[in-house]
């Protein structure tokens, strides 16, 4: 149902337009965030209310105030000397010139005076985002309105993106959301670095009384668990598909610079590692640990000029990596070439790290083995594209805490600053969760296509995730106005417009039941809902 | 039904006097006349009144002295009736013309001797349709307060209404976008009671 709530009375493209509530319109019924729609005398104007406010005619209203307490002049007073205001940030226009073909185009004007402004009806959203069908997934609904929100998610996994937001407000949850989507309605794949055992299957009981199931008790026909932690995701009663164990010997010199911060390794000493790779190939990790303290040692360190802190600086940092539990001097399984793999066969892969949750561990794990399924990514994306064959199936790359891999510091040397910026070149574009994007570098955060955000509460933050979006200061409010749980504000590239929304429950049997309908191929479904 | 009131003395654009047929028989203060011009019915608020010697330069002298009520005066000297007038001023506000109601003045004044009537209910809420009215009210320059005449004409139009206190509440409205001054907005919304 549409329902008139005024008219429009000033306003400008930059800065939006003021609305005057009619009479019977309360602003105690208005929200931020809400979406409105104005009829302008050629084309129909979307925007967003981004602010509520109070209005007198007269200065003597304010100072004399009259006595409200006589229920005839409340009534008469009410939205004409005292009235309410909307601010509305246009965001599309429909209709006009362009045609109604075209569909929803970016405000280039405002309406003309006097517009009239009703609430957007559940259709009018329809419109502008689209019905749920095969590309388009429901991730939620708007903010107090009963429409489902759907994304093109083949538009959306075109580019790298971010879901942002403070500890505890649904990061994870809408990302299992989209992970399904995904995995339903894309035709990319997705692989995981499961820091905290939250994607693959159920969390662990420890701290939360709750479980909720994961990707693969949803879908285990497509979906493959590989562990760090064998023993831990046994018990837990995971099926796993893969323990991943990785070899002293494959870790490279770039592996360790991004453990500069972690190990607290000095600027010398990551040359150093430079130079024991060169001095010692494949082996230098293992070679540099047994290097006793002997004459031979120092000789060494001084023809390459190495300072005997900086080795024990070294040594020391390597040493913490040798600790690692899934560190074996060398491994005889392929974990890169067994992730190709299962991508290859369209299926998902979700690393848990199990009770390897430091960041050390992450790091190390996530970045080596991205940046070697990065390297296959692209040389079989150059091959199909001068033999003109098919190219790889688009990858999704799934990280969590992304600010220790997307720094400035560090940005422009790990795989994942990269991936970042080259877009979706070699077919792999990254999904970063964050609860501090401040941290992540600004231009990989202007790269990102599309964010979703749910509540922030650092100016710095809100910042960075808002940065060269037109409209900035208005969707601040929105923002800052969002639930601590379960709202999020999405905007950018897979989305017409910015708009504020309830992720989908997740986590009851009914849930489930929507997410994988008996027909999406996964076995006995039934039997999850016990 | 209409009741006739009086006949017209004076006359201008903005307004028009009568004389009441009968000693004291005036139209209350706010209601709504008419007279017709030709093809045009004019329409008038009663802003004012007054009654007086019929010869501008004779003044009445006190006579009861002798007498036990009021009543007994005119009835000992009947002549009084005769020798003393009612009149009263209405304010043009509006007129219908080929059966159109508009509330602005029309393009003659009234005539004189033109009869004037008191609008009965039906025709007081079709002229209370729109209130157009209110702002000629307000902008005459009158020896009555603008307030006073303007709640006292929305008070007898809202006796001829069913839904009198949404006719007040809409009229309230009108004048809070028409009315700049909010204190003079209050005490006219204070006299509507
Ligand atoms: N879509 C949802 N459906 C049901 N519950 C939700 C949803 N989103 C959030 N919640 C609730 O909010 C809680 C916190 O969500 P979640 O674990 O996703 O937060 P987070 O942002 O990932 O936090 P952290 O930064 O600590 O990892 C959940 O345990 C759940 O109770
Ligand atoms: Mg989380």
């Amino acid at each position: 149902m549409t329902q008139k709530l005024g008219t429009v009375v000033s306003g400008s493209v930059d800065g939006g337009v003021d609305v005057r509530l009619d009479a019977p319109v309360s602003v105690e019924d208005m929200a931020v965030g809400r979406y409105v729609t104005i009829e302008g005398q050629k084309q129909r104007f979307f925007g967003m209310i981004t602010d509520v406010g109070l209005a007198v005619t007269d200065q003597q209203v304010s100072q004399s105030p009259p006595d409200l307490s006589d229920p005839f002049i409340a009534e008469v007073l009410a939205g004409t000397s005292t009235y309410g205001t909307l601010h509305v940030l246009p965001m599309l226009t429909i209709g006009g010139d362009a045609g109604l073909l075209e569909g929803p185009q970016p405000v280039k004007t405002i309406p003309s005076h006097f517009s009239l402004v009703n609430l957007a009806s559940d259709e009018d959203m329809e419109m502008v985002f689209g019905k749920e069908d095969k590309e388009r997934y429901w991730i939620g609904n708007p903010l107090d309105m009963e429409t489902r929100l759907c994304l093109n998610l083949e538009e959306f996994v075109k580019r790298s993106n971010g879901i942002f937001g403070k500890s505890g407000t649904g990061k994870t949850f809408l990302t299992r959301i989209l992970l399904i989507g995904m995995l339903q309605k894309s035709k990319a794949v997705n692989l995981i670095f499961d820091m905290h055992n939250e994607y693959g299957w159920e969390g662990s009981s420890e701290g939360s009384t709750h479980k909720v199931k994961a990707l693969k008790q949803l879908f285990p026909s497509k979906v493959a668990v590989f562990t760090l932690d064998e023993e831990n995701s046994r018990r837990r009663g995971v099926s796993t598909d893969f323990v991943v164990r990785i070899g002293f010997d494959e870790i490279e010199p770039e592996d360790m610079v991004l453990l500069r911060q972690t190990l607290n390794l000095t600027d010398q000493a990551i040359g150093a590692i430079y130079q024991m790779r060169r001095r010692f190939g494949k082996g230098w990790i293992e070679s540099t640990l047994e290097m006793r303290d002997t004459e031979e040692t120092r000789q060494l360190l001084r023809d390459l000029s190495i300072h005997e802190s900086t080795f024990d600086n070294l040594r020391r940092g390597l040493e913490k990596v040798r600790r690692l539990p899934f560190i074996e001097p060398h491994v005889a399984t392929d974990a890169v070439k067994s992730v190709l793999d299962y991508l290859g066969r369209g299926m998902n892969v979700v690393l848990e790290f199990g009770r390897h949750r430091d960041i050390t561990a992450y790091i190390l794990v996530a970045n080596m083995l991205a940046r070697r399924i990065y390297a296959r990514y692209q040389e079989r994306m150059e091959q199909a594209m001068a033999e003109d064959t098919t190219r790889p199936t688009p990858l999704v790359i799934t990280i969590e805490e992304a600010h220790k891999f997307l720094n400035t510091e560090v940005a422009t040397q790990t795989i994942f600053g990269t991936i970042a910026r080259e877009m979706r070149k070699y077919n792999v574009t990254l999904l970063v969760i964050d609860q501090r994007p401040s941290g992540i570098d600004a231009e990989v955060m202007s790269q990102l296509g599309t964010k979703i955000t749910c509540l922030l509460d650092n100016e710095k933050d809100v910042d960075s995730v808002l940065a060269g979006i037109s409209g900035k200061s208005e969707l601040k409010t929105v923002l800052s106005r969002l639930a601590a749980k379960q709202q999020a504000l999405i905007f950018g590239h897979a989305v017409p417009m910015p708009v504020s929304f309830q992720p989908r429950e997740y986590g009851t049997a009914e849930s489930y039941r929507h997410f994988a309908p008996a027909d999406a191929g996964q076995v006995d479904i039934e039997e999850l809902w016990g | 039904m209409e009741e006739r009131v009086g006949e017209v003395i004076e006359a201008s654009t903005v307004a028009f006097t009568a004389q009441c047929y009968e000693l004291y028989c005036l139209p209350p203060l706010g209601s709504l006349v008419s007279t017709r011009q030709g093809e045009v019915e004019l329409y008038g608020i009663v802003h004012h009144a007054a009654t007086g010697s019929l010869e501008p330069g004779r003044r009445p002298i006190a006579r009861g002295r002798d007498e036990a009520s009021e009543e007994d005066i005119y009835r000992s000297s009947p002549q009084l009736l005769k020798l003393l007038q009612s009149e009263f001023c209405a304010l043009v506000v509006g007129h219908r013309e080929g059966g159109e109601m508009r509330h602005y003045l029309p393009p003659q004044p009234a005539r004189i001797h033109g009869f004037v009537y008191l609008c009965g209910p039906e025709e007081v809420r079709e002229f209370s349709q729109s209130f157009g009215f209110l702002n000629l009210l307000l902008n005459a320059h009158l020896q009555t307060p603008p307030d006073e005449l303007v709640a006292a004409s929305l008070r007898r139009m809202g006796l001829a209404r069913e839904d009198r206190h949404d006719f007040l509440v809409r009229a309230g409205r009108e004048l809070a976008l028409l009315i700049g001054d909010f204190n003079q907005l209050k005490s006219i919304l204070g006299r509507l009671r």
